[in-house]
């Protein structure tokens, strides 16, 4: 896919307005100089090298892109990267530790919530969102905060039940550390 | 797909980003929720020199009530922040049916209202819903701030009554004088389309009686349709019963201008309007019923 990052490299030459941006990304702060029609998705990918985001319909539809900004889910397709200046991003990348897969991952690997995997760092990452906002939903409000989210392989019936998987593991989780 | 080239400013005042525009002599575009303006710029419909973004101007994402119950709703209020709302519920209850059905959930999070409302799409959903509130956007330009009726803010398809350098800072929509009652109602061909057809209906009511009644239509016309006065007309001063409800979705109906497309043919999209306006108003006659 071309993207700006491609075409300009990272080096835009000296006649290019650059922009020196400081973003938060997975909780390590990356500066990098970018032109400001740079997108946040192709910032996130080729720049830096997190390919865990994908780029399914680049025109704002699918949700594959979906990433955390400042807690909340975005279309990164949709978003210039120079506005994350300051911010705060995650990124699929993100959601696990060394040791340790995030609930969310657990569940789409314990409930077989993919197929092809491509939908599936955007799915996780609004699941996680809305876990946040809601640790108890049900299945209605499980599909209603993924709607903005495209599946082409499950039907989408393993997604739900694999974040309703994750949300009773966070709960309990949580239960047992209060 | 990427824009062009363009110059970027993140001003953190309104002053700066209204002198930037002053500046540009009609060359730059704000850059708000850019749910509309990003997928706009990737395709090449817009190519402005300069994006002046007004995400980092403090003081614009709040939405309140005042003393009188008027909705003030500033330019950075994300849809998803009147999804949310615990304020607009009772006072204002055709925006808060429409707010979980604007875009997807995620287009949600960084929409705002007032920057779908100064785009102007036909089909957009919020601009329906003030026009048959009523209200005015407050601009904000070099020369200080004026208030324009939301009727001659929204002109035409993807056009507003703003100059190139002024700003719309907030919407401000009055209360009911007696109860506010309304609806919105939307068929979609998926989560997250936009409309086919949608209506907004807005009621002023004292006890059982009309007082004032609002309308307004999005994806049956080139612009977003003002039928007040189709409503207002056979509603003033009535009781909702069925004959008067009838008469009322008759008289929207005729203010539809459905074209035929991939969404459905005009004579479908006229039939939905009057279905839903008559749903709306059965509802609301039914829960008043029940309130009795
Ligand atoms: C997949 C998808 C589905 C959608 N579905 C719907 C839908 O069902 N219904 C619906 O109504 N909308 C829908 N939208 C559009 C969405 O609601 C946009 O958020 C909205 O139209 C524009 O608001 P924004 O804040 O994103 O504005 P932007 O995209 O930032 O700006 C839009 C235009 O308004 C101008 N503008 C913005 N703010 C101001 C301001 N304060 N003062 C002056 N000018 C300003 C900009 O210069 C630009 O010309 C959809 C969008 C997408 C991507
Ligand atoms: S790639 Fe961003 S929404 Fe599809
Ligand atoms: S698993 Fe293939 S698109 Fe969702």
């Amino acid at each position: 896919m071309t993207s700006l990052y491609n075409e300009v490299a990272a080096d835009p030459g000296a006649d290019t307005p650059t922009r020196r941006v400081s973003i938060t990304v997975n909780g390590e702060q990356r500066t990098v100089d970018i032109e400001p029609r740079l997108l946040l998705a192709h910032l996130l990918r080729q720049g830096l090298g997190l390919t865990g985001t994908h780029t399914g319909c680049d025109t704002t539809n699918c949700g594959a892109c979906t990433v955390l900004f400042d807690g909340r889910p975005i279309k990164s397709c949709t978003m210039l990267a120079v506005q994350a200046d300051g911010h705060d991003v995650e990124t699929v990348e993100g959601m696990a530790t060394a040791s340790e897969l995030h609930p969310v991952q657990e569940g789409f690997k314990e409930c077989h919530g993919l197929q092809c995997g491509f939908c599936t760092p955007g799915m996780m990452l609004a699941s996680k969102a809305l876990l946040e906002r809601n640790p108890n939903p049900t299945e209605d409000d499980v599909r209603w905060a993924l709607s903005g989210n495209l599946c082409r392989c499950t039907g989408y019936q393993n997604i739900v039940k694999s974040v309703l998987w994750a949300a009773e593991k966070m709960r309990a989780e949580n239960g047992e550390e209060a | 797909m990427y824009p062009s080239r363009f110059a970027y400013e993140a001003p953190t005042s309104l002053a700066e980003a209204i002198a930037i525009l002053d500046r540009s002599g009609g060359e730059a575009k704000i850059l708000a929720g850019g749910q509309s303006l990003v997928p706009m710029l990737k395709l090449r419909f817009a190519a402005p020199g300069t994006l002046v973004d007004i995400n980092n101007i403090p003081g614009l994402g709040e939405h309140w009530l005042d003393k009188d119950g008027t909705l003030h709703i500033g330019a950075l209020v994300r849809h998803e922040d009147l999804e949310y709302s615990t304020v607009i519920a009772d006072s204002h209850p055709t925006l808060a049916a429409a707010a979980e059905l604007v875009a997807d959930p995620i287009v949600r999070t960084r929409g705002t209202f007032v920057g779908s409302v100064c785009h102007a799409d036909p089909q957009g959903d919020w601009a329906a819903t003030m026009v048959a509130s009523g209200g005015q956007i407050i601009a904000q330009g070099p020369n200080g701030r004026r208030a324009i009726d939301v009727r001659e803010f929204v002109l035409g398809p993807f056009t507003n009554a703003l100059a190139y350098n002024e700003i719309a800072v907030e919407a401000v929509i009055p209360p009911a004088t007696g109860t506010a009652k309304g609806g919105y109602l939307k068929l979609e061909r998926r989560v997250g389309d936009f409309a086919t057809a949608s209506v907004a209906v807005n009621l002023d009511m004292h006890g059982d009686t009309v007082h004032r009644a609002g309308c307004a239509l999005a994806g049956v016309g080139g612009r977003t349709i003002d039928a007040n006065d189709a409503i207002n007309g056979a509603l003033k001063g009535k009781t909702l019963t069925p004959e008067n409800i009838e008469a009322a979705a008759d008289a929207v109906a005729a203010m539809a201008e459905p074209r035929s497309d991939h969404r459905g043919s005009a004579d479908y999209k006229r039939h939905i309007v009057k279905t839903f306006v008559s749903r709306i108003l059965s509802n609301i006659a039914h829960s008043e019923q029940k309130a009795a």
